[in-house]
């Protein structure tokens, strides 16, 4: 039924990883996903990759969930690989069919590619695993602090993101509801074509839309009502803060490029 | 139309650590013609039982006979139980979505395939049953009041003349004299019409007026099945899982300690007659 998507997917464990500051975590990130753009030989790639695994294990999350990230999108890791197979031209040409041309280099390029992509996914699927929506809004706003200067609402973003996210179960729960509310006056979802299934959705949206505005407008009175006037001054409950191991994180981190440059040099 | 649960159990999630029995192993019997009083704690499984009644949501073993038959055994009588188990779900004005209230009656029979002569007078009847009266056929349903808006979204039901309606708090959230029009209009179609009704309530009042048998859920499992005398008079019980019997009990227990009146009543009206014929008697 509509209500076992989850949405995010926060896993739940007790690690080293999950409680790392959300900045840490959106910066170590970011900082791997430029480098995984940037190195090019075999060794860089293990080394990095040896870097990710050694992540996973500390963050305690099955690697059945992570792969799950993976499944999603395997049609674009497909369609990328074959791509870069045919279109990237080279002098060994492994087998050839008409105008189908397939290179070494072509293949080096695709297994790269396919490589990168995966990674790229494991990596963020990590970040997402290990962090609660929540935490990441917070870390976002944050980070977006600096591009204030330059009009970005960095207050107004988090407050969207979070009341965003804050209602997606909500929503849906409103729309199993209602889904069955309907049913039981005999609606019928699934069969008739496709202008009939659109009409018979009707009686869900009519429903759901007035219950979304009338959701947003008692929510903007509570706001208002405790004395919200945007992300200006705000104090927050919970102060991030870098811990040790915050600090130990970046000193990894800071380790790993150097690392990579090195090897990158030497190679 | 007897409805019969039959070692009925729902598990949500199930093969999950979040897996959690809503209903656990339970089995009654309802016969033509009853007012059914559904009670039970906040999370006790009434909901998720209910919407069994008409294959909502399938049972994860057990089964439900409507009138002999399995109703989950034949998929393409789906809308035939369905029309014939009326539900009526928490707040159910929140699923009008038509432009005037008659159109939105109309909804059901329009799904069961009638004709539209047909339509139309089933809509008008149900209108009528829950008192909205032709005034408001063409308005908005959103215009109405609370109380209004529930009874259109009742008639939308009744329309399908279900010979059983389930009703999930047919009356939460309204004001009293809403409460009153909604809880006396089930009554009446209840006693003209001899429609079976099963309502989950909240309020042991409403339940100890209108119910004839009460069963009480605790922690999916059925606690209790009785009339109201029967189940209000095990208070230590019904207040061991979160419920109580009707304020008015209390009191007349209260008083039948030092007065001559029976300490078993468990209706405001019950208790007047009871205390005005001691008062006479006394005066005598």
């Amino acid at each position: 039924m509509i209500r076992d998507i989850t949405i995010g997917q926060y896993y739940r464990a007790d690690s080293c990883i999950h409680k790392l500051d959300p900045r840490t975590k959106l910066i170590a990130t970011m900082v791997y996903v430029v480098v995984l753009f940037i190195i090019n030989d075999i060794y860089t790639y293990a080394f990095s990759i040896a870097v990710l695994a050694a992540a996973i294990i500390l963050s305690k999350v099955p690697l059945k969930f992570i792969m799950r990230g993976i499944k999603s999108i395997l049609f674009i890791i497909i369609l990328t690989g074959i791509l870069n197979l045919f279109t990237t031209r080279g002098t060994h040409i492994l087998w050839q069919f008409g105008i189908l041309k397939m290179t070494l280099e072509g293949a080096v390029m695709a297994a790269k590619m396919v490589v990168r992509l995966i990674i790229l996914i494991i990596c963020s699927s990590l970040l997402t695993l290990t962090t609660t929506p929540i935490e990441l809004t917070d870390g976002i706003e944050y980070l977006l602090k600096p591009f204030r200067r330059f009009g970005v609402p960095a207050g107004e973003i988090a407050m969207m993101m979070s009341i965003a996210l804050r209602f997606i179960p909500t929503l849906l729960d409103e729309t199993d509801k209602i889904i069955k509310a309907q049913q039981a006056r005999c609606a019928d979802f699934d069969t008739g074509g496709l202008k009939e299934k659109a009409k018979s959705l009707i009686p869900v949206l009519v429903p759901l839309f007035i219950s979304a505005f009338r959701r947003a407008d008692e929510l903007a009175t509570a706001m208002e009502a405790r004395c919200y006037r945007g992300g200006d001054g705000r104090t927050r409950m919970k102060n991030m803060e870098f811990g040790k191991n915050d600090y130990r994180c970046m000193i990894v981190l800071v380790l790993f490029v150097a690392i990579t440059i090195i090897m990158m040099l030497v190679l | 139309m007897p409805i019969k649960v039959d070692h009925l159990t729902h598990e949500y999630n199930p093969g999950t650590s979040m897996a959690q029995k809503a209903v656990n192993d339970v089995s009654f019997e309802i016969q033509d013609g009853e007012f059914i009083g559904l009670i039970g704690h906040t999370g006790s499984g009434k909901s998720t039982l209910i919407q069994h009644f008409n294959a909502l949501i399938k049972p994860t073993s057990g089964k439900i006979y409507l009138d002999g038959e399995d109703i989950n055994a034949d998929k393409s009588k789906l809308k035939s139980v369905r029309r014939r188990v009326g539900l009526v779900f928490q707040y159910p004005e929140y699923q009008l979505f038509e432009m005037t209230v008659l159109k939105d009656v109309c909804y059901g029979p329009t799904n069961l395939g009638l004709s539209e002569g047909e339509i139309n007078k089933a809509a008008k009847e149900a209108l009528t049953l829950v008192g909205i009266d032709e005034s408001y056929y063409e308005k908005s349903p959103f215009e109405l009041s609370g109380g209004e808006k529930r009874r259109v979204a009742i008639a939308g039901i009744l329309a399908m003349k279900p010979k059983i309606l389930v009703l999930d708090e047919p009356a939460a959230g309204v004001d009293p004299r809403g409460r009153n029009e909604i809880l006396e209009a089930i009554k009446k179609m209840h006693d003209e019409t001899g429609i079976t009704v099963i309502m989950v309530s909240h309020s042991m009042e409403d339940v100890a007026k209108y119910a004839n048998r009460i069963l009480v859920m605790d922690k999916g499992k059925l606690a209790m099945e009785g009339t109201p005398k029967e189940i209000f008079s095990k208070v230590d019980e019904l207040e061991k899982i979160g419920l109580a019997a009707p304020e008015v009990s209390y009191i007349m227990r209260g008083i039948s300690k030092k007065f001559d009146v029976p300490s078993d009543i468990f209706t405001v009206e019950e208790a007047v007659d009871a205390i005005y014929k001691m008062l006479k008697g006394d005066s005598r």
